[in-house]
């Protein structure tokens, strides 16, 4: 008998029994949904694992209002395909006083946006598990963290004591107020998810894959002109090129790529060549060494 | 991966194939382990760069970062590739693991540095629990060092059985073959009984790459492979899926009446429909009907796969039972024997109430007996009160509830457990089951005809557990004793259990140091549970200083039935009345561990009742208990009646 598991296998059996071990010991978990690739695969996993059942928690959209237009239409599409309990969290105090990239910097945007914003949604509905698509392969500070990782009650990550996590038993309990954020991609690479997209085919928003698209190069970055709030500085035009992007975020601080890769496996060929790595069309990471740490200390995801 | 050129890969139509042929490779989880500044983070650092794993991005911050926290001079810093936190950085040690994936064209690898200071033990044993092979590093000026031993003991005792011998910095020692050859004779002196399969030692030079990814021509006598041709070549598999099948249940699936699904991950050996299954703690047997998968139903299933199970009976199983092989079936027992490695700052207490869990199950133990410590420098063992931090013993532990489960030996996933300390929740240590004790098949639950029901109605009151905690002088006993005769003058049936006269005789033999002290409270909960049982009221006057005990006594006994009652008088008072001028002596030094003094007392933080004695007399302090007692038995009353009887 054909015994031996694949290299996806292992690594999909192992995220679906962290989905399944929140399930179990947690009273109200929730799913962090960024809409992105690693999103997509989450998503996926967190449908099988529970099969024929739906997920037994709702998923969260931390929506900054500065998403990619078509990440939002994305993102209610499958919800309505997949019938999940979608949740939409918008931080009011930051959008009544207009915390927008442009005029306050990503750290700011990002800190009030999608850190507050993402504490005010786990408070307020009183989340003690919260699911998120970090991978250990994307940065130094994430390589570095638990699958179960604790929070305490104002969210905060001690990176410096953290729980010993000893085989697949995962210490589940919590004093009221704290939290745990889990991790069921931390063993996952770049290459694996694309690899896993491609054979689960998984979908994702188009913007991971090459068209002209209207663009303006700023700071060293491809930033794509997705509405009339972005305005133009001295001396810069809108080109269409022929681009897209390694990773979604808000799209004045998330770079596009010159490229004419327009399947999945153009995708993954280009990034089985790529020189940069994928966090490099981040502005937020590049503001200040150790950044990632910090934002995550502070609650970031 | 990205060792690859453009050149080497066709357009798209090659991509599947390729991936095809990634999607076979095998994958190798290995971790790094030594001495402080024997080299692990440059090793990592080095197969990374030389694997091409490093993004021009990842290698521009890198030499920024070289030249401000780099301890390498002029050369890129490797280690600084995985010292990912700030202040590791900063102090140029690793505090905690760094997982960091690469791959060469036959296998993949996911290798966790470990740090080598004695406090992060801890997480050295995190990186080792999930890894298959160690690279144990030593620095070839230092040799074989305390932490090399130890963390050598910790890589076997958690299952690893393939070990290689990384002779780091060959060339601070001249690429010296006699400074190689010895260190290997000393680490084989010590190692032989450590039970690794295969030790591959290799001469090399993190730094410089000399044996790392491509053979040095400064070794000329090592003959051996490379680093990385031994990883790539080296054969970890254990055959899991030939041992009986063991399915811990994690999750029932429940979605509606007509589908119960058992979800777990199978720990060991493979299922097909119409296999017939045990459940492992009572004995029901069954036969499974499908492997419910999102992509249709399977036809078999073998460990490693997170399978959803339907049986073809409604047999009972809920999570941290497990489905089982019929003709091989594991242990079902509350005491067994086990290694522990101790991760807490906190020692373990014998006596103390832990929370044990394996993969799915969760119940209450205690470690009844510390047989030994093992000495990490000569394997000695030695009689040991308590297990202190980065220590590892082998203990007898008793559970509340029965466990399935096998040896460690026999199956890395179900003998395995992690201790959970009771109020702070943290991850205290990590078991190894070694065997159960044969005591625990021979003992059995006698039932019995008269109940704790029966009794206590023929007493016409219903039984509760009092439980005084405070310093000692805070007016315990004399609120205890006034409190027993008011109620004994109301015809209730009641005890006192003291301190002091307990000490007499039950315990007797006790001192006071902190493993006494739990061990004092632990019987006295067991007696104050036999009384409650026979019906009584039971009033325990005890100074029980630590939280711990105090919850393991109240899970010991029914809900609602026992009472926490803090005495609470302030030190100064309690050291002014001294009635027995036990404080003028402790203050003197002339007692040791004398609490409030010299040990702490943990106060409660919730109690059922709270006497804030300054200023008021005991029999106020009693009018406060009785109120309570009457007005829980008049709200038991209104709910038995409003029951439907």
């Amino acid at each position: 008998m054909n015994i031996a598991l694949t290299h996806l296998q292992r690594l999909e059996a192992e995220s679906i029994h962290i989905f399944r071990e929140v399930a179990a010991a947690f009273a109200k978990p929730v799913m962090l949904y960024s809409v992105g690739k690693d999103s997509s695969v989450l998503m996926h996993l967190a449908m099988k694992a529970f099969y024929p059942a739906k997920p037994p928690f709702p998923f969260l959209h931390v929506d900054t209002t500065w998403k990619f237009r078509e990440m939002i239409a994305f993102r209610d599409q499958m919800a309505q395909k997949l019938g999940f309990d979608l949740l939409v969290h918008v931080n009011e105090d930051g959008v009544r006083d207009n915390i927008n990239p442009f005029d306050h910097g990503s750290n700011t945007h990002t800190h009030v946006m999608k850190t507050v914003a993402l504490r005010q949604a786990l408070d307020k509905y009183g989340f003690d598990a919260a699911f998120g698509g970090a991978r250990r392969d994307e940065e130094k500070s994430r390589a570095k963290e638990r699958i179960f990782s604790f929070r305490n009650a104002q969210h905060v990550w001690d990176p410096k004591n953290q729980r010993p996590e000893m085989w697949k038993i995962f210490n589940t309990r919590i004093a009221t107020g704290e939290s745990i954020r889990v991790f069921p991609l931390s063993n996952w690479t770049e290459l694996d998810i694309w690899q896993y997209i491609l054979q689960e085919d998984i979908p994702i928003v188009p913007l991971y894959f090459a068209k002209e698209r209207p663009v303006v190069e700023r700071d060293g970055m491809l930033i794509l002109k997705d509405d009339d709030r972005m305005e133009l500085r001295p001396g810069e035009t809108v080109e269409n090129r022929l681009v897209r992007f390694r990773t979604l975020g808000c799209y004045p601080l998330t770079g596009a790529i010159e490229s004419d890769a327009d399947t999945l496996e153009a995708i993954v060929g280009e990034m089985l060549t790529a020189r940069t790595s994928e966090r490099q069309g981040r502005l937020i990471d590049r503001d200040e060494a150790g950044s990632m740490e910090k934002k995550k200390r502070e609650g970031y995801f | 991966m990205r060792h690859i050129t453009a050149e080497s890969l066709a357009p798209t139509d090659g991509i599947r194939d390729y991936l095809a042929v990634q999607e076979q490779k095998s994958l190798l989880r290995f971790l790094t382990c030594g001495s402080v500044d024997d080299g692990k983070s440059t090793l990592i650092g080095r197969l990374l760069s030389d694997t091409k794993q490093i993004f021009e991005d990842q290698l521009a911050a890198l030499e920024r970062d070289s030249r401000k926290h780099g301890t390498t001079g002029d050369d890129v810093d490797f280690a600084l590739l995985v010292d990912g936190l700030e202040a590791e950085r900063e102090q140029g040690i690793t505090i905690d693991i760094a997982y960091r994936f690469f791959a060469t064209p036959k296998r993949k690898f996911i290798v966790a540095d470990t740090p080598g200071h004695e406090q992060y033990t801890r997480n050295m044993a995190t990186g080792a629990s999930t890894a298959d092979l160690a690279i144990v590093l030593i620095d070839a000026r230092q040799g074989v060092l305390r932490q090399t031993r130890r963390h050598s003991i910790i890589a076997s005792l958690l299952g690893i059985r393939h070990i290689v011998l990384a002779v780091n910095k060959i060339d601070l020692v001249g690429f010296d073959k006699a400074v190689f050859e010895r260190i290997i004779e000393d680490f084989r002196q010590f190692s032989h009984k450590l039970g690794f399969e295969t030790i591959v030692p290799i001469p090399m030079s993190a730094r410089y790459g000399d044996n790392v990814t491509s053979r040095s021509d400064k070794t000329e006598w090592y003959s051996g492979p490379t680093l990385i041709e031994h990883l790539e070549a080296v054969s970890v598999d254990e055959a899991v899926v030939e041992l009986p099948f063991r399915f811990p249940v994690q999750y029932v699936n429940r979605p509606n009446l007509d589908f119960r699904g058992f979800a777990g991950t199978i720990a060991s050996g493979s299922v097909s429909p119409g296999d017939e299954v045990v459940v492992a703690k009572s004995g029901k047997s069954s036969h499974v009907r499908r492997i419910v998968s999102h992509g249709g139903d399977l036809s078999q299933a073998v460990a490693g796969q997170a399978i959803t199970l339907v049986l073809d009976d409604e047999v009972e199983v809920s999570r941290g039972n497990m489905l089982v092989s019929p003709a091989a079936r594991p242990q079902v027992a509350d005491q067994f024997a086990a290694n522990i490695v101790w991760f807490d700052e906190h020692a373990l207490l014998p006596g103390r109430s832990y929370i044990l869990r394996t993969e799915t199950d969760q119940t209450s133990a205690t470690v009844t007996d510390l047989k030994y410590r093992v000495n990490v420098n000569d394997f000695a063992h030695e009689a040991a009160k308590s297990l202190e931090m980065n220590e590892v013993g082998i203990c007898n532990i008793s559970t509340r509830a029965p466990i399935a489960f096998d040896t460690f030996a026999e199956n890395r996933t179900t003998g395995a457990f992690i201790l959970i300390d009771r109020i702070t929740n943290a991850t205290v240590g990590a078991g190894m089951i070694l065997h159960s004790l044969r005591r625990a098949e021979n003992i059995h639950w006698q039932s019995l005809d008269v109940g704790k029901h029966g009794r206590a109605d023929l007493k016409n009151q219903r039984p509760a557990v009092f439980w005084f905690t405070g310093l000692s002088g805070s007016g315990k006993s004399t609120i205890a004793n006034l409190f027993e005769k008011k109620l004994f003058a109301t015809g209730r049936h009641t005890y006192i259990l003291d301190g002091d006269n307990v000490r007499h005789g039950l315990n007797r033999d006790l001192g006071f140091t902190d493993a006494d002290r739990v061990e004092n409270i632990r019987r006295v909960a067991e007696v104050a549970r036999l009384m409650a049982d026979a019906g009584l009221i039971v009033i325990v006057s005890f100074i029980s200083p630590f939280s711990a005990e105090r919850r393991m006594a109240r899970e010991l006994m029914a809900n609602g039935e026992f009472v926490e009652v803090f005495v609470d008088t302030p030190f100064e008072e309690c050291a002014r009345r001294d009635p027995k001028g036990l404080y003028a002596r402790a203050l003197n030094g002339e007692i040791k561990n004398f609490t409030g003094v010299d040990s702490p007392y943990e106060a409660p933080e919730n109690p059922e009742i709270h006497l804030k004695t300054l200023g008021k007399s005991a029999e106020e302090m009693v009018e406060a208990l009785e109120l309570w007692l009457n007005e829980r038995d008049i709200a038991e009353n209104q709910y038995d009646s409003g029951g439907g009887i």
